[in-house]
């Protein structure tokens, strides 16, 4: 194995060591850990790290649209890496999730944002299924394609109809409830209390009173609250898809995957299962739509739903280890930060990204963290291998 | 709905259609391949063809200089020859150079079918960027300005100097089908049929075939699976490069995200024909060119995408393996 | 054991964090009262908020250049107290504008926005200028909503969608002289903006219409549905690429009418796109009036490139907040007061704001290819 793979196996193995102590600890301790381990990441667009906070673009921002990637992962991870089902249009459930949103909270009518969300989540997970139930019956590469398809679909339907705002867009979605007085201008009373922003000189931390972050202001200014909120619904969602996976319906996406047939004739009801996967897919997807949606530009139009969005998604859980959702919200993460902390290359992003992704799936298919089944296997493999003494070139 | 204006005009959305959906189904013929013969979505096949189209503007750009000017067909045809055998080198050796760093890797691992896809997403967007960047990358090595009539303003549109008017051949209907109308057309089919000819009676071809079906047995049979691989990545390189040339004739303009929409149509009017069958490949590219225009026709231009996709999913739902749905490995008598 | 160390390391970390608070505290304080010494700006930053890269990178640059040309002649007039320009790459698309708008808000070293750049970025970031009380004119943002919108800090140098399609339309009527004028845009809010108001305004002349795609090559249906309408002029709402391919496949099949298009494709890429012969005889409106000839002899000087579409607009927007700096505005309030009762004549033109935001005299200009290449310097006013 070349030293990068090494240096990445040593990382997994240090995570399982980790994993494994944190399992042995005593109830009270793991969650204190937990919540420390939460409470960090609360924190950190208030501590903005010296090597880590983005310098061209507010921090708070870049955090927001990371945290709302790693969600939309999380989704996609459950569609690919669990039922094994490879979804190029993902960003129709985003979109659709976005667009209800907007159309129920301003352009038609005038609900409150919490009320609209779970209406949204509903209408894409329904979307989702209308999808499913004909394309999941095809064979894993056509699905690539219908998949690909109706995500451009989605995104023609919401340029072209006026119902949907057409090229226009939807904007003045209202933002999520404020907690406190609503401010008024810019210099009103907000939120309750205050919570001022760390500013480093070198790596000297200082206390900067300007801008602070008012507790709870869904306002155009900050971006943090919203990430605050993204935050909130991911951990929810992570505690939602390890229930589902330790259950039975995570071990009937598993038998899926791997053997379809198989798992037909163990009298796994395969059809019913992968459209599950994909109904749960969407909604979260369509979740982490309707927080885009409603975040601090309160404006979303056709634009912001390309193929190359969907394209991204996919690379997001492949490179970060599809199947694991660590690893899909690590990849979610980086696709989402990496680009925005090294603007100043900017013409050569794309480039760049393309490049990081062919070398990703040469040297290190599996992803960046993988699932233990995955590097188990990769062990017997390189362990069979050695004994054989080279592999059988086909 | 305007399905009036559709019969009175079906001649010339017709012929019209059939002539984009000729460059389709010859873009479509380099997808097909590769999926027959490793079951790979090549995904960068786009950028193939966008590199051939660049070619052909190159040429154009070398012997004819930067003045705009009007030519017929027949006045452009040693310009365009040119420019033809130009594309077809470049986009072959781009299909190449793909299949040696993106795919061979993989391929020899074994890898899943989905990290291949990932990689070949990587390898398009990188060679598209290279295209969109070649005014900085030809600054690295000082050329910007020798070289400026070609890379210049690299993220603008790239267009070709020499306009190919075309002439008025004869009439159908109430539609005069023009010199370029036929060309198009008429090269697709003639493409097809070569290849064809070349799959069913060379030994190559048979060499395909029989990777394609089983690469293992072929294999024991000494079938050097490695080259019968670089050969269809050539092939379809060298139909992509012929495609970007008619592309530059009717069109006349390109840019570095040019392959990227009609490579999705592309791939959509293969698996509409049956992936994997070269026949497919064309009657889909075919059928695909012109629902779009008959769709534009009825339903409004903004619509013609979401007519081409339905009838995608129709297809696949009626017949899922495709309209012909054989593929590349079953031996035809 | 892990578990130790990682305590371990969590507590120093907490205990660092906590001590080092004690060090000191940041608070720029705000600034009271307006120093009326011109002095109070010296070293600030006007800020730039557009496309850099990407697909649009080049009306952003030219943006950019317009600012720095004016920054240039400033700043030799005033070496002592300099104005600098903070750049931020939107790449042209509303999703990252929010993030940027914060930063831009959160330097206290901005004292005013020339941006954004385009309309979508417009929408998603008015609110985040307005709350924070920042003034912004933009050089090239034409949609007519934003100016609906009450946000009293936005303005722009440049007509809006309303008035030059009406001109459009007005031209092709009189002109022009088209009996039927058939026309397309891209879906895109610009585009379908402008077509719309075009589209209105020409009441029963419009003899049909037709919506294509960005980045769609082939015009073959649209083709046949303009010869089929018997229209004699076309008009198209939308960006340079397109128009020219349009007019060109339309040429390319025997259509003979005039052929117009907005702002957008008034560019010289416009006749690469379509060809010399097809191009020629075409009509490109735009809310801006030819640049005084040395302008791009100056812009070139300090830009090493020749200026284009919105150079202009931008050079304008930035002199304006310049103008704010020389009569001792220093506060964004005052300065966008000055803004508001501003005018004065620009190289783009005659400026003044309305209420809204909008310029007051906008006059559309028609600029026509003759000769295989854009006439930038004869357009004719359409009245």
């Amino acid at each position: 194995m070349s030293a990068g793979n090494r240096a990445l196996e040593a990382l997994a193995t240090t995570w399982d060591d980790a994993k494994g102590r944190y399992q042995a600890m005593p109830r009270p301790a793991r969650l204190a850990l937990v919540v420390v381990f939460a409470l960090f990441f609360y924190a950190l667009p208030l501590l903005r790290p010296p090597i880590i906070t983005t310098t061209q673009i507010d921090f708070g921002g870049v955090l927001f649209s990371a945290a709302a990637f790693a969600l939309v992962a999380l989704g996609l991870n459950i569609v690919i890496g669990y039922a094994g089902l490879l979804d190029l249009g993902y960003v129709g459930f985003y979109a659709c999730g976005a667009y209800t949103t907007g159309v129920l909270t301003s352009y038609h009518w005038h609900w409150p944002f919490f009320l609209a969300l779970p209406l949204a989540i509903a209408v894409t997970m329904l979307t989702g299924v209308i999808l499913g139930a004909p394309t999941l019956r095809v064979r894993g590469d056509y699905l690539a394609i219908v998949t690909l398809g109706f995500g451009e679909i989605i995104r023609l339907i919401v340029t072209n109809v006026q119902w949907l705002g057409a090229a226009s867009g939807i904007k003045d979605i209202p933002h999520p409830n404020s907690i406190g007085p609503n401010p008024e201008g810019p210099f009103g009373q907000r939120g309750i209390f205050s919570i001022p922003h760390l500013s480093w000189n070198g790596l000297v931390p200082l206390i900067d009173n300007n801008r602070p972050t008012t507790f709870l202001t869904f306002g155009a200014l900050d971006a943090v609250p919203y990430y605050w909120l993204v935050l909130t619904v991911m951990i929810l969602a992570l505690l939602g898809d390890r229930l589902i996976k330790a259950s039975r319906v995570g071990r009937a996406w598993e038998a899926t995957r791997e053997d379809e047939d198989a798992a037909e004739l163990m009298g796994v009801p395969t059809f019913r299962y992968k459209l599950l996967a994909f109904a749960m897919g969407a909604a979260i997807g369509g979740l982490s739509g309707s927080l885009f949606a409603s975040g601090q530009g309160g404006y979303i139009n056709p634009q912001s739903f390309p193929l190359l969005l969907s394209m991204l998604f996919v690379a997001a859980v492949i490179v970060g280890g599809s199947g694991n959702r660590w690893g899909a919200i690590f990849g979610g993460v980086l696709v989402a930060y990496l680009p925005e902390r090294f603007r100043a290359i900017n013409d050569y992003r794309l480039l760049l990204f393309g490049m990081a992704l062919t070398a990703l799936a040469i040297w290190r298919p599996e992803g960046l963290i993988p699932p233990r089944r995955v590097r188990r296997v990769k062990q017997v493999e390189a362990e069979i291998e050695e004994l054989e003494g080279g592999a059988v070139d086909a | 709905m305007d399905f009036g204006f559709l019969f009175h005009n079906i001649i010339e959305l017709t012929i019209t259609g059939l002539a984009l959906g000729a460059i389709y189904a010859l873009v479509a013929l380099g997808y097909t391949m590769v999926y027959g013969v490793l079951q790979l979505i090549n995904f960068a096949h786009s950028e193939v063809f966008m590199y051939g189209t660049f070619a052909v503007a190159w040429v154009v750009v070398f012997f004819h200089g930067t003045t705009s000017a009007t030519q017929s067909l027949g006045s452009s045809l040693g310009i365009l020859g040119a420019a033809l055998v130009a594309a077809m080198v470049l986009s072959a050796a781009i299909a190449l150079l793909l299949e040696r760093v993106a795919y061979r890797p993989l391929i020899k691992k074994g890898a899943p079918k989905l990290i291949a896809l990932i990689s070949a997403i990587g390898a398009s967007f990188s060679l598209a960027e290279i295209m969109g960047l070649r005014d900085k990358i030809a600054g690295w090595v000082g050329l910007q300005d020798d070289l400026s009539a070609y890379v210049s303003k690299a993220r603008d549109l790239y267009s070709s100097p020499i306009d190919v008017q075309p002439q008025n051949l004869f009439p159908v209907g109430n539609y005069q089908v023009t010199d370029v109308d036929l060309l198009v057309i008429g090269a697709a089919l003639a493409m097809m049929v070569a290849l064809d000819q070349f799959v069913r009676r060379t030994r190559f071809g048979r060499g395909i075939r029989a990777v394609a079906q089983d690469p293992e047995s072929a294999a024991l049979m000494g079938v050097n699976s490695t080259r019968v691989v670089q050969l269809t990545f050539l092939i379809g390189g060298l139909m992509a490069g012929v495609a970007a040339t008619l592309y530059m004739i009717r069109i006349g303009s390109t840019r570095q995200n040019a392959g990227f929409i009609l490579g999705v149509k592309a791939f959509t009017a293969a698996v509409l024909g049956g992936i994997g069958n070269l026949r497919g490949a064309l009657i889909g590219g075919l059928l695909l060119g012109v629902v779009e225009n008959y769709g534009s026709a009825v339903f409004g231009s903004q619509w013609k995408d979401v007519v081409a996709f339905v009838l995608l999913v129709l297809i696949l739902l009626v017949r899922p393996s495709g309209l012909l749905g054989e593929a590349l490995g079953k031996a035809r008598a | 054991m892990i578990r130790s160390t990682l305590v371990r390391a969590l507590a120093v970390t907490a205990a660092l964090g906590l001590s080092v608070t004690a060090c000191g505290t940041t608070n720029n304080g705000t600034t009271s009262g307006s120093k009326s010494t011109a002095g109070a700006a010296c070293g600030k930053n006007l800020a730039f908020l557009g496309a850099e890269t990407g697909d649009a990178g080049a009306l952003g640059l030219n943006m950019v250049g317009g600012i720095k040309l004016a920054l240039d002649e400033y700043n030799k007039k005033h070496s002592s107290c300099k104005i600098g320009l903070k750049e931020f790459d939107s790449q042209g698309s509303p999703d990252k504008a929010p993030a940027l708008a914060t930063q831009v808000v959160n330097d206290s070293s901005i004292i005013g926005l020339v941006g954004p750049g385009f309309s979508g970025e417009s929408l998603a970031t008015g609110k985040t200028f307005f709350e924070a009380g920042l003034p912004s004119i933009s050089p090239s943002a034409t949609n007519v909503t934003i100016t609906q919108q009450g946000w009293t800090t936005w303005h722009r140098v440049i007509g809006n969608d309303d008035a030059q399609g009406k001109a459009d339309a007005t031209y092709l009527t009189s002109t022009g002289g088209a009996k039927k004028v058939y026309v397309v845009d891209d879906a895109q809010d610009y585009s379908k903006g402008l077509a719309t108001v075009v589209k209105t305004a020409l009441g029963a002349s419009a003899a049909g219409s037709d919506e294509i795609q960005v980045g769609q090559t082939d015009m073959s249906a649209v083709v046949t549905k303009v010869k089929s309408s018997g229209a004699d002029a076309v008009f198209y709402g939308g960006y340079y690429t397109e128009a020219g391919l349009l007019v060109k496949q339309l040429r390319q099949a025997g259509w003979k009418g005039t052929f117009m298009s907005g702002d957008g494709a008034e560019d010289p890429a416009f006749v690469k796109a379509a060809g010399a012969s097809a191009a020629n005889g075409a009509v490109l409106s735009a809310p801006a009036a030819p640049a005084p000839a040395d302008f791009n002899s100056k812009y070139k000087a300090v830009n090493s490139a020749d200026a284009g579409l919105y150079s202009t607009q931008a050079y304008d927007a930035a002199n304006i907040f310049l103008g704010a700096l020389d009569a001792g505005k220093s506060t964004p309030e005052d300065i966008n007061k000055f803004i508001g009762s501003y005018t004065g004549t620009g190289a783009s033109g005659p400026i003044s704001f309305d209420a809204k935001g909008d310029v007051t005299a906008t006059t559309i200009y028609a600029y026509m290819v003759k000769n295989g290449a854009l006439d930038t310097a004869n357009p004719t006013p359409i009245k």
